[in-house]
């Protein structure tokens, strides 16, 4: 059921995941992934129907906290490891505009 | 009195606490042998000499004023994906490498809280994604008991340094065997507890689901010791269990008894090095003569491990543990993104997709893109159900078969990883090999179990060979105490 993980297809995910390849991992992906994938594919022989998705090992439910303000990190300390701040700000390169 | 590096954490917490020694005398000798021992080794990323000098002066006074906590001034090391608000918190990756954290992991508040003094970070696999502490921006740890071999992974350079005597015991993380099979590659004792038993607060999420937070020691008794202090509920961590925490050390040294032990079948195929699989049915043995044990046959048959037509190792545990960490771990590494701290990009004049792409690229190393990348394609529109929501249903079969296995048993017996510690080197070329690093301790951590590593013997090449105890969600106590009387009766001179 793996599809093939070619070239473009890597570079289609690396897009997704938001990392630029090299040609280099691109090459070095295009053969690792699609044989890691296939060793996933194992999963398919089990006949799983009727079993219940397990996302978590204990049994948690959602926990509602009071409303009440307390202490967080100040300006400072949230922006103390900003690689570019400007004033109270985290300093980006523009979101909106043209293009994408 | 003994010299000071050999004493556990437990004598010298109470060699302190009787004024037999001092914790400024014990943390200068930690740090002196670090200073004299890491170079070779690379188990630490970063030492807090200073800090811990301070630290240790005041941990004195304290003892002095009748105020020590329970670790009273005992130096223990913490792994590099714990938050300290001092130093840096790196993830041994470049991504983080200036990152300096804001809070304390809980986890290290409650050692300081306890007394304990904190000597300095270890290094691991980046992201804590590897079997063999190969994956660093630091550089390899070594294993103290063969230079050329590997301490294990991820949690590799707790496990060096508390083996090599650096400090007195270490916290590291286990998302599918990270203190277990590095302890045994090291000749320790790597405790992994229930899910949720111990805060995530200021642990960097790899995996949120399989993630715990736990002990490497030189002891079993120091594991109680630890697991004492860091455990419970912690309001900051929504996923930990307000359970009552139990005296883990109070009946440490007292026998479990009618004690039915399970072995399951599947962790002893072929894929399992002959000298191990001896050294743990001797272990079982040993249970049964000396301990007055019943040893159980029992199975967990989605565990298990096969041979596939090319005679590679297959098992849809590892499957579903790599699809269901790899996916969490994509969305949790989506936050390094260079905008609010770690590493960015130096180029300019980029679009923000461009800066993102650039800063992910040039920080992030090639076994944490490759995760990320299966991650991402895993969870991706048209393969979520097809492998992330199938893993999530393997999950279950894989827990039932455990919940299954206990009602015959009160502990699990069986490896904790297929082979003893392999040469620098030996695995880092395939992805693939690595993971199967992991195939007896990952179902644990999908099943949210607590499981312990412990010596068990030495192989002919005088290598540490480990052994595992697993038990239900919860059962810490008990676990502790079936580990502490095979390190008991293993001990006796014969």
């Amino acid at each position: 059921m793996a599809e093939t993980i070619d070239a473009e297809k890597v570079r289609h995910i690396g897009k997704l995941a938001r990392i630029e390849l090299s040609d280099r991992e691109v090459e070095m992906f295009s053969r690792q992934l699609g044989s890691i994938l296939e060793y996933f594919d194992k999963l398919q022989e089990l006949d799983t129907s009727g079993v219940q998705p397990m996302a978590h090992p204990t049994d948690i439910r959602n926990i509602f906290g009071d409303d009440v303000p307390h202490e967080s990190l100040s300006t400072d300390e949230a922006l103390a490891n900003a690689p570019q701040r400007d004033g109270d700000f985290f300093k980006v390169p523009k979101v909106i505009g043209e293009g994408r | 009195m003994a010299d000071i590096l050999d004493l556990s954490a437990l004598e010298l917490r109470d060699a302190i606490a009787a004024g037999e020694t001092s914790s400024v005398e014990a943390t200068e000798a930690y740090l002196d042998e670090i200073e004299s021992t890491d170079g070779r080794l690379g188990a630490f990323n970063e030492v807090y000499a200073e800090r811990a000098s301070e630290r240790a002066r005041s941990a004195d006074s304290k003892r002095a004023d009748g105020s020590a906590g329970e670790l009273c001034g005992v130096p223990v090391a913490v792994k590099d994906v714990l938050c300290t608000p001092y130093g840096h918190t790196t993830c041994s990756s470049k991504i983080l490498a200036n990152f300096r954290a804001p809070y304390p992991a809980t986890t290290v508040a409650k050692l300081e809280d306890a007394g304990a003094v904190i000597l300095g970070k270890t290094n691991c696999d980046e992201f804590a994604m590897g079997s063999s502490t190969e994956n660093s921006t630091r550089g390899p740890t070594r294993n103290p008991r063969d230079l050329d071999r590997v301490p294990g992974g991820s949690s590799g350079g707790s496990a060096a340094a508390v083996a090599a005597c650096q400090c007195a015991a270490a916290l590291g993380s286990d998302t599918g065997g990270s203190i277990r099979q590095p302890a045994a590659f090291c000749g320790i004792v790597g405790f992994k507890p229930t899910y949720g038993r111990v805060s995530r607060y200021g642990l960097v999420a790899y995996g949120s689901s399989l993630d715990a937070v736990g002990p490497m020691t030189r002891n079993v008794s120091d594991a109680a010791l630890l697991t004492q202090v860091i455990a419970g509920k912690d309001p900051k961590d929504s996923t930990s269990l307000d359970e009552p925490v139990p005296d883990y050390l109070a009946n440490i040294e007292t026998p479990v008894e009618s004690l039915r032990i399970g072995l399951p079948g599947e962790f002893f195929s072929d894929a399992l090095d002959p000298e191990i699989a001896a050294t743990i049915r001797k272990a079982a043995d040993l249970y049964k003569k000396s301990l007055g044990a019943k040893i159980v046959d029992v199975s967990l048959p989605h565990s298990r491990i096969d041979r596939d037509g090319n005679g590679d190792l297959s098992s849809y545990a590892v499957a579903c543990y790599y699809i269901v960490a790899m996916s969490e771990a994509s969305s949790n590494l989506a936050r390094y993104d260079g905008a609010h701290y770690g590493h960015r990009t130096p180029e300019s004049g980029l679009d923000i997709v461009e800066m993102y792409s650039k800063t992910r690229a040039e920080g992030f190393g090639e076994e944490v893109k490759r995760r990320i990348m299966l991650g991402t394609y895993t969870l991706s529109a048209g393969y979520y159900d097809a492998y992330y929501n199938k893993a999530m249903k393997v999950r279950r079969l894989i827990k039932n078969d455990f919940d299954k296995a206990f009602e015959a048993c009160d502990v699990l017996l069986c490896p904790v990883a297929p082979t003893t510690a392999f040469a620098i080197g030996e695995k880092s070329g395939d992805p693939l090999t690595m993971y199967l690093a992991d195939i007896y301790t990952i179902s644990v951590n999908l099943a949210g179990l607590p499981g312990i590593a412990i010596p068990a013997g030495l192989s002919k090449n005088a290598l540490p060979i480990g052994m595992q105890l697993i038990g239900p969600l919860l059962s810490e106590e008990k676990l502790l105490r079936v580990a502490r009387m095979f390190e008991k009766a293993s001990a006796c001179p014969s």
